[in-house]
């Protein structure tokens, strides 16, 4: 059974983390969309056009990777959690079933008339179209996060007989820790974005790419980037604050405090011991994390030796905080000082190009680390204070787990490696073959394929220079 | 109370909706990603074939996201028991279901030499899907019997809903394609559907005789003259649909639909039939829905939001239809 649940666990974190790099670039890649869409309807510039059209296809690309393993994700409960369902089923059931029947259809329908049907229906419509695309995948995001909220800080429910029962659906939504989960994942996405368009338009320029198309995106990348990074510091730090009074013994984890301690350091550095119950070689900046998290400096923070047997584990939870953390100021230096190039210079160094194209994944790192610290963080509950991980696995024998989880990790690796090349290949296309495709709006559909020569089996009318 | 007798019942209602509907719809593009054509010279032939599910195929498969939402949802200790049994051939579907979703985009974008190479894994993507859902409702007929007869009629279940979703595939093509594509999609018609046949007439065999209460309930004086009439127009539908082949394509492209109609009815008929098998049971010969359904104040709280929102999911689908209305080849792609 012991095999059976760290199996099932790793094959649910390989799953969802495999999932959540596609919404990570989706939720906001589509209001991203919807601007150049809306720009376009009211311009007529057919530099929007451009714009729209290459992102879409990279949209596509990333929406389908993440459909396909969003549909996996629904069945994990099922096959690998069975006690999870049975205990807390009431409340997560209908939480799931409100994001397919508001949002799933919703995206998955209108994807089909962003994609597809620009020739097919009025301009208005489809810019609708992609509105309600837009609004889909947000609220995707809503319900799933409610759910998970949900399992860190439970609310409206009484529990009969050690199953959980609903009370009052609007505090089960809104529990304590939602409204902060969903605002910082939803400018994680913008951030993921954000670095992900910066950094594609920086590998076409560098390319040799000198249409217009790209290198305004790049600049609109590296603004909404240089306005969400601090805010995402400062959402984080109330996320922090919340999540202090909620579970203590993860930012006991987070901050490495193992000892309840006043004035409490923040350290920039350790190697937290598990059997030692103490760190090596901690260097940290003194009082200031009783300052960050009670605003007083000599404020006193709850150690890890408190909860006794009830604590994450303190080295993985440590460094995702620290790596997140990092990646989030990286991120405000790279898009305030590209922007600073920008305004000043009006273009980017080499060297900045570059350092933006290593950057495009940047988003990616932060969003795992995150979710690895809240997850993490909350072993060895899987539902706080109701349900324990260890209590929820399926009693599938463990070579059925071992089977399916090494199909599902050939599998990634191989979509992976597939997806960020064809990355490259489209985004190389762009560079030699836009040039030449027609000005006014065509269907964005992307069946058919483009030659890298720019032959293709539409008419060829002359080129434009956006 | 009165909720507990209903509720159950209208979700068992809903989730079945959610099957047929997925089993019709997913079952056109399953089925035309089975068909396609793999030689070098039907390039053409594949990229419309494609084409032709391209703006579908998403929403097809979140009907089976709700589905199975559903049955988690109304009913988790059905779903638990079922997925417990069935986790091999899940994960299978599931490796199945992402091999095609990712080949259909990456298909359009990969370098031109790589394209071949996506073909592949989407034909064979699809095929992974549909053996395994027959596989699977095999299984569940057979209540999950690990027996070599159970197995063999899992086999000839996997067989038979392959050939099922490639049956309304090609009634797809004849309706969404033109000239040489169309007549071949009339030729892989007939054909899936004499093997649909067959395979049909197996399991309404097998089924009675392996599960008792299954016979007692369509030999049941005066039922049997009611519960008959699904076979009587199941077979009727097979034998129009396959003398109407024979004439297609005809002029003017009349009656290109009427396969597609003719094959919906077939899976509508099939599923009535095995709804009328099992009902109230969940799990054959385990769990009635009544024993595995959750909490009333759960199932009423998201019944409200599925009496607002299944109509509006349903006008927007027609929409979408109608927006890509007509053959395939008239839509433009880039
Ligand atoms: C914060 C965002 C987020 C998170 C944490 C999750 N998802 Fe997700 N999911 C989305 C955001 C999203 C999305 C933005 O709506 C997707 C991603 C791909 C896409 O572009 O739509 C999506 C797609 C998607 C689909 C396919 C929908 C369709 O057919 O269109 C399913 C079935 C799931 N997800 C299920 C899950 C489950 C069961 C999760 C948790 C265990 C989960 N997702 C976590
Ligand atoms: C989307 C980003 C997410 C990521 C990257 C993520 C990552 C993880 C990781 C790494 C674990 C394993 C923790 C451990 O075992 O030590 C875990 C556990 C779990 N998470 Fe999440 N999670 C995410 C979102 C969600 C959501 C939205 C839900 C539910 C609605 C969820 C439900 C669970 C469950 C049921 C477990 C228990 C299984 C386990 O311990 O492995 N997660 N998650
Ligand atoms: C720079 C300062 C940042 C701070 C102070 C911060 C703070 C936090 C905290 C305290 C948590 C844990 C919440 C919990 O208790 O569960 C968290 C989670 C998370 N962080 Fe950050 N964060 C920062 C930057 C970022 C960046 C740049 C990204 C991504 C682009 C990011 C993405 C996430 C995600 C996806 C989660 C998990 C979901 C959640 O619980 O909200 N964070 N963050």
């Amino acid at each position: 059974m012991l095999e059976t649940l760290m199996l099932s666990r790793i094959q649910f974190a390989a799953n969802i983390s495999f999932h959540i790099l596609f919404p990570a670039i989706n939720i906001a890649m589509c209001w991203f969309l919807l601007y150049f869409k809306v720009r376009y309807d009211a311009s007529g510039n057919p530099l929007w056009m451009r714009a729209y059209r290459f992102w879409v296809k990279v949209f596509a690309l990333t929406f389908a990777l993440g459909v396909v393993t969003g549909i996996t994700m629904s069945f994990q409960f099922g096959t690998n959690w069975p006690g999870y369902m049975e205990t807390v089923g009431n409340i997560a059931g209908p939480l799931l079933g409100y994001e397919v029947l508001t949002a799933f259809f919703l995206e998955a329908t209108f994807l089909g008339v962003m994609l597809f049907g620009i020739n097919r229906v009025p301009p208005k419509v489809h810019t609708f179209a992609t509105l309600l695309v837009a609004i889909g995948t947000t609220l995707s995001a809503f319900w799933i996060l409610a759910l998970d909220s949900w399992m860190h800080t439970p609310a409206g429910y009484e529990l009969r007989d050690g199953v959980a029962f609903a009370t009052d659906w609007w505090a089960i939504i809104f529990n304590p820790s939602f409204p902060y989960r969903l605002v910082h994942m939803l400018v994680a996405s913008g951030l993921t974005s954000a670095f992900f368009i910066a950094g594609i338009s920086a590998y076409r320029i560098r390319k040799g790419d000198t249409k217009k198309a790209p290198y305004k995106t790049l600049k609109i990348g590296l603004i909404v980037a240089a306005l969400l990074a601090p805010l995402q510091a400062f959402v984080g730090d109330l996320h922090g604050l919340n999540t202090l009074e909620h579970q203590p013994q993860k930012i006991a984890a987070m901050e490495g405090v193992w000892h309840t301690e006043e004035g409490a350091p923040l350290l920039l550095f350790a190697i937290p011991d598990e059997t030692e119950q103490r760190n090596h070689w901690e260097l940290g900046i003194p009082k200031l994390a009783s300052l960050i998290l009670t605003h007083k400096l000599n404020g006193e923070i709850q150690g890890i030796t408190d909860f006794g047997e009830d604590h994450p584990p303190v080295g993985p939870v440590f460094w995702s905080f620290r790596l997140m953390v990092a990646v989030g100021i990286l991120m405000m230096a790279a898009s305030w000082f590209g922007l600073y190039c920008l305004h000043r210079k009006n273009s980017l160094p080499f060297w900045m190009l570059k350092a933006l194209e290593i950057m495009t994944f940047s988003g990616w790192v932060a969003t795992l680390a995150g979710w690895y610290v809240t997850e993490v963080g909350r072993q060895p509950w899987l539902v706080t204070g109701i349900l324990r991980t260890a209590d929820a696995v399926t009693p599938v024998a463990a070579g059925s787990v071992g089977l399916s989880l090494s199909l599902y990790l050939l599998l990634y690796a191989f979509l992976l490696s597939a997806y960020i090349h064809t990355l490259r290949v489209i985004a190389r296309k762009a560079v030699q073959i836009e040039e030449f495709e027609t000005s006014e709006p065509t269907a964005t559909g992307s069946l058919m394929n483009v030659g890298i020569d720019g032959t293709t089996n539409h008419s060829v009318k002359g080129a434009s220079s956006c | 109370m009165l909720d507990e007798q209903w509720l159950p019942v209208i979700f068992v209602g809903l989730m079945g909706f959610s099957v047929l509907v997925y089993a019709i719809l997913d079952g056109y593009d399953l089925g035309v990603g089975v068909l396609l054509p793999m030689r070098p010279d039907d390039e053409a032939d594949r990229d419309t074939m494609i084409a032709s599910i391209g703006p579908f195929w998403d929403a097809n498969e979140t009907w089976l996201v709700l589905a199975v939402g559903l049955m988690l949802i109304a009913f988790p200790a059905a779903y638990n028991l079922v997925f417990m049994h069935l986790y091999i051939p899940a994960a299978l579907m599931l490796i199945g279901l992402i091999l095609r979703g990712v080949s259909f985009d990456f298909r359009a974008k990969a370098a031109v030499d790589h394209k071949l190479a996506w073909d592949r894994c989407f034909k064979a993507g699809s095929l992974m899907t549909t053996l395994a859902q027959g596989y699977m409702l095999g299984q569940y007929v057979m209540g999950f019997e690990q027996s070599l007869p159970a197995l063999l009629f899992c086999l000839l279940s996997a067989l038979c809903v392959t050939a099922a979703y490639s049956y309304i595939g090609a009634a797809w093509l004849i309706m969404k394609t033109e000239a040489g594509l169309q007549r071949r999609s009339v030729t892989w018609a007939s054909r899936c559907g004499r093997i649909s046949f067959i395979g049909v007439v197996a399991v309404c065999l097998v089924n009675p005789l392996v599960n008792p209460d299954v016979f007692n309930r369509w030999f049941s004086f005066p039922l049997v003259m009611f519960a008959l009439l699904i076979p009587v127009l199941c077979t009727l539908a097979f034998i129009v649909n396959d003398m109407l082949l024979k004439r297609l394509p005809k002029a003017n492209d009349r009656h290109c639909w009427v396969p597609f109609v003719l094959v919906t009815t077939i899976f509508v008929l099939c599923f009535s039939a095995l709804a009328f098998s099992f009902f109230p049971e969940i799990i054959p010969g385990q769990l009635d829905i009544w024993e595995s359904a959750s909490a009333p104040e759960s199932l009423r709280f998201i019944l409200i939001g599925a009496i607002i929102v299944v109509p509006v999911i349903l006008i927007y689908t027609v929409f979408a239809y109608r927006v890509f209305h007509g053959k395939a080849t008239e839509l433009h792609y880039h």
